[in-house]
């Protein structure tokens, strides 16, 4: 059994076809929407979670591309709302790669992108909340 | 040749009065000396931007048709319960209240993403509020229950009353268990995996007036981004806490209560908290004035982070368990290093307590003055001192027993 994150970009001809049916009820995948959105541009994108056997799985992937569905791996990463920040600090002791430093002058603190591994712990260890996760 | 408040008050509508903030002042009275330094200058304003748990808002809602009684009965706000001990539309909301289908701790760390400080929040920032409220019903107040929503315009009083704030210092939180463990000094990593402080330091309001001889009842402050006002020594006001020679307390000592009018007030100083696997509470921004009304008061608001000395406490064990033993002292200029050493390993440490934005408080306070929107007040009465013994009791716990003879 095997349980994977997706995005499925859905061009505008296929926005009206239930794809998401098909690959639950012809390949035998167990299904979590984390988000769905028609865009403005009457695109659909869709997070989903799928789990399932590898060859269901990769059956129902094959599926949705011949479809003409872009199906991207899930990548998320967190990031900070500026408004909420109150540079306390409290996130740099707790955080596993040092994605966040102190500017010795400001006394603020530094969000650096680029160390995180999105392990999370950010998201739930700071007091006034400003750190989000985004897919 | 002593200041009284009244001429500095004079100054300030002149616009000629001299103004630094206790960071400043460091310098100020380095170059010039303190006799100098202490006939120029009029006031020195402090700051601290930290969370402050027993704070609270209370709030007159207004008579709805029929009336009804909240008093005696039950009142949610955003679904978070607030208390009706008072009079009929009287109620009253704090920080750490919670909705009571949050799960707390029931899965270990909860979140306590929501609470009494958020709803505190909300409504200083002007959204609307949806309150839920049941009755028992009397001939007067007939009616038993309500739902609407409020918003902060339409009610006649919302007021923040906060009956402990600006502790003056506080403990260095550590943790020396093997496991990790969430506390209201925050996520504590096992084994001295870090170490966390709550304090402005250097431009702490009481650290500034560590005999409290300006501060007192009355005197008129920086509160929540208006303006507000000491009304009280806080809970646990601790005035006999250890000092140094100076007068510098080691441990947490005096605190305040403090009131103001919530509708002058900006949520960019009254941020709703959260910490992991503890509760909610309020961040509370608030700056007071000293005037320098002698050389003996500027001497006081020259201290520095090197002369402030916080007590390492283990939060794993000795805190819970009421042990009076320490790990050790440090000083809040080795705090803000990043790192300190304890038992001879680096522990990389972490505040709670926004320095940048208690350099801001301070700052803001310090343009007020200056710009002639705000002048100091002598206060009514002072609070206790150091002389009044009053020290910070622990609980003496009675159990009930069958045929206890008290």
């Amino acid at each position: 059994m095997i349980s994977k994150k997706i995005v499925l970009h859905f061009p505008r001809r296929l926005v009206d076809r239930p794809l998401v049916y098909h690959l639950i009820k012809d390949y035998n995948l167990e299904f979590n929407i984390l988000k769905a959105q028609v865009t403005p541009a009457e695109e659909g994108l869709m997070v989903l979670e799928l789990k399932g056997k590898q060859e269901d799985y990769d059956k129902g992937i094959k599926y949705l591309a011949e479809a003409g569905v872009i199906i991207e791996a899930l990548s998320q990463n967190v990031s900070r709302n500026e408004q909420r920040c109150t540079h306390c600090g409290a996130c740099i002791t707790i955080c596993p790669t040092s994605a966040f430093e102190l500017d010795f002058v400001t006394r603020k603190t530094r969000f650096l992108d680029k160390k995180c591994i999105v392990c999370g712990i950010c998201i739930k260890g700071c007091p006034p909340r400003a750190m989000e996760l985004h897919f | 040749m002593a200041k009284t408040i009244d001429e500095i008050n004079q100054k300030i509508k002149k616009g000629n009065v001299v103004v630094f903030t206790a960071e400043e002042i460091i310098n100020v009275v380095k170059e010039k000396g303190l006799k100098k330094a202490a006939e120029e200058v009029d006031v020195v304003t402090t700051g601290t931007f930290g969370p402050m748990c027993s704070s609270s808002v209370y709030l007159n809602i207004g008579h709805s048709n029929p009336r009804i009684k909240l008093g005696g009965g039950k009142a949610y706000l955003n679904d978070v319960p607030a208390y009706t001990g008072l009079a009929a539309v009287d109620l009253l909301i704090g920080a750490t209240a919670m909705p009571d289908d949050d799960p707390r701790n029931r899965t270990h760390p909860g979140e306590f993403n929501y609470g009494g400080g958020h709803v505190i929040e909300e409504l200083v920032a002007g959204k609307d509020i949806l309150l839920e409220a049941t009755a028992y019903g009397t001939d007067c107040y007939p009616r038993k229950k309500l739902e609407t929503w409020i918003n902060i315009r339409d009610l006649n009083e919302a007021v923040l009353f906060n009956i402990r704030n600006a502790y003056q210092n506080y403990n260095v939180a550590v943790n020396l268990s093997n496991k990790t463990i969430y506390t209201y000094m925050g996520i504590l990593r096992p084994e001295l995996g870090n170490a966390t402080y709550s304090s402005a330091g250097q431009l702490s309001p009481l650290l500034n007036d560590p005999y409290y001889k300006t501060i007192g009842i009355g005197t008129r402050i920086f509160l929540g981004g208006g303006v507000g006002y000491v009304a009280w020594q806080g809970t646990q006001h601790n005035p006999t806490a250890l000092r140094t020679d100076n007068g510098v307390p080691k441990r947490g000592a005096g605190t305040l209560t403090v009131i103001g009018d919530l509708k002058q007030m900006s949520p960019q100083w009254l941020v709703g908290t959260s910490f992991l696997g503890y509760g909610t509470t309020l961040t509370v921004g608030i700056g007071v004035p000293i005037p320098i009304l002698s050389e003996e008061i500027l001497s006081y608001t020259t201290v520095t982070d090197e002369q402030i000395y916080a007590a390492i406490v283990d939060y794993s064990d000795a805190y819970p368990h009421m042990k009076s033993s320490i790990v050790g002292e440090v000083n809040y200029a080795q705090l803000k290093t990043g790192k300190i050493t304890i038992q001879g390993k680096k522990v990389p440490t972490s505040s709670f307590s926004s320095y940048s934005k208690a350099v801001e408080i301070a700052g803001t306070l310090k343009q007020w003055i200056k710009s002639n929107k705000f002048e100091l007040t002598q206060p009514v009465a002072s609070i206790p001192g150091v002389e009044s013994g009053i020290t910070f009791k622990p609980l003496s716990e009675r159990p009930i027993q069958v045929n206890n003879k008290a």
